[in-house]
């Protein structure tokens, strides 16, 4: 027998306490269902800090999709150097002549050093591909850890254990160093060296990368709430009715498993977006014209001692973002499964 | 009752879980023997009780019946179909006829189910259509079991043990099944709350004329369901009697023990003298030679421990009772060395 593997975060409490504890149902309550789901949404919407964090997080995501609108809206694009067609936006040492970056009510965030291109335009657009490239590879981890993760667990046997000997190796993989060393490799699978490198093959690869060492952690969770969910007399009740494995996953396993999931998205998500924005730094990643968060930190790192203020943006917004979506998570967790909090 | 058909069919019925081990490559190196060889019939509409200490077998033996496990041996004929290695598709008619009921109410009903859910589940997967609907036929069952039809939308957290017992029983009578194994149904229940659980399978039994294993883990409870009782030791039946016979002429040594551990307030006749059984059961990877009760058994001597007592009708008893013991009890000639205790602690 395997025992159930403990694990960060247990699916199956669906707990009452925080919420007005009822007394049994034969009580007059009319027909209104307590799902597990609605009790996780109504403790989530007593927690302030929740709350808020998923204000700032929508924002973020409403702006990254609205960012053409807003572009329009404000007449510039991210890749027009305004300042070769108006040379008095810089000064002698191609510097925003203007003060604090150069901002002025043209140029909502200032001007960009050097090319003079516009930063908020540029921040619009660089939150949308990065946002766009860490939603991707956390909806393509999860699937993987998922698909991984459950036919290890249900499966078991010789698949449980070559499964199992894969994720230990992923994990022991300093990750940071090798995606460094593997970006070029895989660019170099599909162009020539001397070849320029498509944007979208810059992003899929991105993807692909991330995921590639991310779905692990996943599949591994997963994995052990199945081996415990599997030997679960609920699972049993199924088979002896006749059910098909299938059947079994899909409907009585899986929504059991939400939770863990949820939570481990919702960690997974900031956790690429840095990531995405430190390979585009390291140069490996996402690179200047196309408009990304990493590329202008980057770009605001070469020139942050005279201009600060176009480092400030960037930056600025993405500890905002991070920062609120961690604390979402949180947040997330302690609704979804209560006991986890301390 | 005793003509009935005979709808259940167990013989030399074994289960032996192997033991892995070993490094790097892990092979077999041992075996629980969770269950080593039983024979019994269940009979259309009758009660079976299966007893026995934690461990001796009980849920891998209810398991093999409704073929949750493979068996490593014997048969298991249901009805004059040998099920014993049937795969899914060939149980599945089956299926619908042998149900279960679980010992953890909280454990058996998914969380992430609303009541109708689970209870219309057999259904659906059996794609059975009453006349009515199956929502209907849920709120039906929900009558039955003595829940509210407006239950209908809650989940099971909502619910006591006791309710979700029931709602357990009302998934199990979902197929209307003719075999219902029950594994402890009420041991993890408030003793307040048991007898209210073992009366509704009680009329569930008698009314809808289905047969039950019902498993227990002390004769009390079965005493006053079942009609046929089986008291198994380590994955071995030691006594198998109609309930009077069993309950008033025990032969067998662990039985009597048993027994006497059953509250005076249900026993009725003369008060017995309270047996200890001393020591633990011993583990199933190893069981003694012989008969497997002779560790803790005051009566055990050098026949025990070379040959194993087979299961039959010794001498005294009536039909249908059998026994698994070189020297049987009997009420007029106490036994040389059994341990009374003095009748104050009883
Ligand atoms: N899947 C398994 N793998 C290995 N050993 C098992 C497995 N299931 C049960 N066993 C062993 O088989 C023996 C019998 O277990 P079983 O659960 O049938 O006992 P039980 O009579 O139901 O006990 P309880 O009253 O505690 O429920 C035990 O020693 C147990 O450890
Ligand atoms: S066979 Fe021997 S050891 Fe076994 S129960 Fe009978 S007397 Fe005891
Ligand atoms: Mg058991």
């Amino acid at each position: 027998m395997t025992p159930p593997t403990p694990s960060a975060a247990a699916p199956l409490e669906v707990t009452d306490e925080s919420v007005v504890k009822s007394p049994t149902p034969t009580t007059n309550q009319g027909s209104e269902s307590r799902s597990p789901g609605r009790l996780a949404w109504k403790r989530f919407k007593r927690d302030r800090a929740g709350v808020i964090s998923a204000c700032i997080v929508l924002f973020f995501f409403v702006i990254a999709l609205a960012a053409p609108l807003i572009a329009k809206l404000y007449g510039k694009d991210p890749y027009t150097t305004y300042a070769s067609q108006r040379p008095e936006l810089l000064d002698a040492f191609s510097y925003p002549a203007g003060p604090n970056g150069g901002m002025s009510s043209e140029f909502w965030f200032g001007i960009e050093p050097q090319l003079g291109r516009d930063v908020f335009t540029f921040l619009l657009y660089g939150i949308r591909t990065s946002l766009g490239i860490a939603v991707a590879a956390t909806l393509l981890t999860a699937l993987l850890g998922i698909v991984i993760g459950i036919t290890a667990g249900y499966l078991g046997g010789k698949t449980d254990y070559f499964v199992g000997r894969v994720i230990d190796i992923l994990l022991s993989f300093p990750s940071t160093l090798f995606f460094i060393a593997f970006m070029p490799v895989i660019y170099g699978l599909f162009v020539a060296p001397d070849e320029n490198i498509p944007t979208w093959l810059r992003a899929i690869s991105l993807i692909i990368v991330l995921a590639g060492f991310g779905w692990a952690s996943l599949a591994r969770l997963l994995r052990g709430q199945v081996l415990g969910l599997r030997e679960r007399e609920f699972v049993e009740a199924a088979k002896v009715t006749g059910a098909s494995p299938r059947r079994i996953v899909f409907k009585e396993l899986l929504p059991n498993l939400w939770t863990p999931i949820i939570i481990q998205s919702t960690l997974m998500l900031p956790a690429f977006v840095t990531a995405e924005a430190g390979l585009a730094f390291l140069g490996v990643g996402m690179i200047d014209p196309t408009p990304d968060w990493g590329v202008m930190i980057q770009r605001g790192a070469q020139f942050y001692t005279e201009d600060i203020t176009f480092m400030l943006f960037p930056g600025l917004s993405m500890v905002l973002f991070v920062l609120a979506f961690n604390l979402l998570g949180d947040s997330v967790r302690d609704a979804l499964d209560p006991k986890s909090k301390r | 009752m005793s003509n009935a058909e005979t709808l259940l069919d167990v013989s030399g019925l074994t289960k032996h879980f192997p033991i892995k081990g070993g490094f790097p490559i892990s092979r077999t190196v041992g075996a629980v023997r969770a269950v080593d060889g039983l024979d019994f019939q269940v009979r259309e509409g009758e009660s079976l009780g299966l007893v026995g200490e934690s461990g001796c077998g009980k849920s891998t033996t209810g398991r093999l019946i409704t073929r949750l496990l493979e068996p490593t041996g014997g048969k298991v004929v249901y009805r004059g179909q040998d099920i014993t290695h049937a795969g899914r598709k060939a149980l599945a008619p089956i299926r619908s006829e042998i149900q279960m009921i679980f010992q953890d109410p909280y454990a058996s009903l998914n969380p992430r189910q609303t009541v109708g859910k689970i209870i219309a589940g057999p259904m659906e997967i059996n794609d059975i259509n009453p006349a009515g609907g199956r929502e209907n036929r849920v709120r039906e069952l929900l009558e039955i079991v003595g829940l509210s039809p407006e239950h209908f939308n809650r989940f099971p957290h909502e619910f006591s043990g006791g309710q979700r017992q029931r709602i357990g029983v009302a998934r199990a009578l979902a197929l209307e099944p003719k075999l219902i194994v029950a594994d402890e149904p009420v041991s993890a229940l408030d003793v307040s709350i048991q007898a209210q659980v073992v009366n509704l399978l009680q009329k569930v039994q008698q009314e809808l004329g289905i047969a039950f294993v019902f498993i227990a883990h002390d004769l009390a409870v079965v005493r006053h369901f079942s009609q046929r009782v089986a008291v198994m030791y380590l994955g071995k039946i030691m006594e198998i009697a109609d309930r009077d016979d069993l309950y008033d002429n025990p032969r067998h040594p662990y039985t009597r023990a048993l027994l006497s551990a059953v509250p005076e307030a249900t026993v009725e006749d003369t008060p017995r003298e309270r047996i200890r059984l001393v020591g633990d059961v011993p583990s199933p990877i190893n069981p003694p030679s012989g008969c497997r009760f002779r560790t803790r058994c005051w009566k055990a001597t050098e026949k025990c421990a070379s040959e194993a007592p087979p299961l039959v009708q010794v001498e005294g008893n009536k039909a249908g009772h059998l026994t698994a013991c070189h020297y049987p009890e009997t009420d007029d000639v106490p036994s040389p060395r059994l341990t009374k205790s003095p009748r104050a602690a009883a």
